[in-house]
């Protein structure tokens, strides 16, 4: 079997004395969709951050394509070309759309910005009709694509998304998790989701984890998760009364 | 009017010099929200550097005015980004992700030991410098006044617009520059695109210790003298100059470094030179309650 190209071992992340995560140990393989769903409060943006070294693990080990990279500093996890769209967007709010993407590039060579550029132009058209406007004055939906296109900038082996549903109207949720689809298959693009919305995300990955209280609980394919009893009533019902 | 116009000048002048150390504070402020007290005293070991340059180049015979000019501009700045790198590396770095105070108090620290060393070092005496760029130019005359402006004042307007210019390039245009207001606007985010913050804050305090040790050089040619005690004032005076303008906004400190320049000038002028500085610091208090975001500067809550 292939090794996986993010491997999670028995990590522990502290804020001060208090655990965040207790122990957790998860694996993404070369051209998947991994999902991890669960609800606030449970770690999920915690673990995103912490395989991005900020904060560090206290504990345990993190390896992308067989290096360790837990402890060292954030900028050079980026550089190994883990890119991360996080919990809250974090646009750079007084900075155009262009100057955001030219900061997603911060580390790759500059020959390919021209190219990538057009490409999350393609993806996102709303993007080159907001070029020179401040991220700060786009709406929740044209940030969530900006997040994405910034990751997508760094051409990113790993693409860590948090939460790209998050307050978003459910027509452009549609359009988000099928941009997340065709990146996976058109670009065998590897994607480690972190969603609230467990239906679209358990439907859209290959397999997925469940996390409660910084430690996983239940994994499996998302067909398999989806139809769990357990994953139904914690984290389904209501939503998929609706849909 | 005459009078006025010899005042603006003078103004003009005086706020050139605030506003270049002004800039130090509003960057730093800016990139990791604190204030560094020592800033005001790298201001005055730039201005020692260069007396110490000056003093040297005229020991070796050389007094072309502009290249002993330029050699003392050169030297000050490198050595004194030298002495803001180190401060940062030492002082700060390792406080930083500590409680918010610590930082400021450190920063205290490193003003008092560098007015200390440098007394220590240069004596507690004034430092006289012999003119170097004299002369100037009349521009109005009639019975009672003069109107004039010097040659050194030319040169400090003049070399303090072109900084300026090329800093605001600096930040606005280049790569570096643009790493600088990601990691002012959200320094995580910085890191998490791959821009090296450490390397960055350090730059931060090597560019803003450069524009002040020119601060210093000029300081030192418009009055002659210097002390151990300059950055004191002087800091105090653009940290003021900043918080009107707006900290942590660079045409805020600026603006913000001519209009103390001004106030000051025009209050020594018409009503008592003693209390100029009472005048600039109730400026301080009058901005930090009515306007305590500054004249260019944004309310916090854009900051979410």
């Amino acid at each position: 079997m292939k090794s996986p190209l993010l491997s999670v071992r028995g990590v522990k992340t502290f804020y001060g004395n208090i655990m965040a995560l207790g122990g957790v140990d998860l694996e993404v393989f070369e051209g998947e969709i991994v999902t991890l769903i669960g609800a606030n409060g449970a770690g999920k943006s915690t673990l995103m951050m912490t395989i991005c070294g900020t904060p560090q693990a206290r504990e345990g080990q993190i390896l992308f394509d067989g290096r360790d990279i837990t402890r060292i500093p954030t900028h050079e996890i980026a550089r190994a070309r883990i890119a991360q769209s996080p919990e809250g967007r974090r646009i750079f709010p007084r900075m155009t759309v262009f100057e955001n993407l030219q900061l997603g590039a911060a580390i790759t060579d500059f020959e390919f910005f021209a190219q990538d550029l057009r490409r999350v132009f393609a993806m996102f058209p709303i993007l080159e009709q907001r070029r020179d406007q401040r991220g700060g004055t786009l709406s929740g939906g044209e940030q969530q694509m900006l997040a994405i296109a910034r990751a997508l900038m760094s051409r990113p082996r790993l693409l860590l998304l948090d939460e790209p549903s998050l307050g978003l109207a459910p027509l452009l949720v549609q359009s988000i998790f099928n941009a997340i689809r065709e990146l996976n298959e058109k670009e065998k693009l590897t994607i480690f989701l972190v969603e609230q919305n467990a239906h679209h995300a358990l439907k859209l990955a290959h397999r997925g984890y469940v996390l409660v209280n910084g430690e996983i609980t239940m994994q499996g394919t998302g067909a398999e998760l989806l139809n769990k009893p357990e994953v139904r009533e914690a984290y389904l019902e209501g939503t998929t009364r609706h849909q | 009017m005459e009078y006025f116009l010899q005042q603006l000048i003078n103004g003009v002048t005086l706020g050139s010099i605030y506003g270049l150390i002004a800039i130090g504070y509003t960057m730093v402020y800016g990139i990791i929200g604190m204030i560094n007290f020592a800033h005001g005293d790298v201001f005055m070991v730039g201005a020692f550097i260069a007396l110490i340059m000056f003093l040297a180049l005229f020991a070796v015979g050389l007094t072309a005015v502009p290249l002993a000019l330029l050699l003392v501009l050169l030297v000050a700045m490198m050595f004194t980004a030298l002495y803001g790198w180190t401060v940062e590396r030492f002082a700060y770095r390792p406080l930083r992700g500590s409680f918010r105070l610590a930082p400021l108090i450190s920063a205290i620290g490193m003003s008092i030991l560098l007015q200390n060393y440098i007394q220590i070092v240069q004596g507690a005496r004034v430092k006289p410098l012999p003119p170097v760029v004299t002369g100037g130019y009349r521009l109005w005359e009639n019975d009672s006044f003069v109107v004039q402006i010097s040659n050194i004042q030319i040169i400090i307007v003049m070399i303090t617009v072109a900084l300026m210019l090329a800093f605001s390039w600096l930040v606005g245009q280049t790569r570096l520059g643009r790493d600088m207001r990601a990691c002012e606007q959200d320094l995580k985010m910085a890191s998490l695109v791959g821009v090296d913050t450490g390397r960055t804050i350090s730059l931060t305090f090597v560019i803003g210790a450069a524009l002040a040790s020119v601060a210093g050089v000029m300081f030192l040619l418009y009055y002659g003298v210097i002390d151990f005690f300059i950055g004191f004032i002087a800091g105090v005076k653009a940290f003021t100059a900043a918080v009107l303008g707006g900290i942590g906004s660079l045409p805020g400190a600026m603006l913000g470094g001519l209009l103390i320049g001004l106030i000051e000038t025009f209050w020594s002028a018409y009503f008592s030179s003693e209390y100029k500085d009472v005048a600039a610091f109730s400026v301080l208090i009058l901005v930090l309650i009515f306007m305590p975001t500054g004249i260019l500067g944004r309310p916090e809550v854009e900051k979410v």
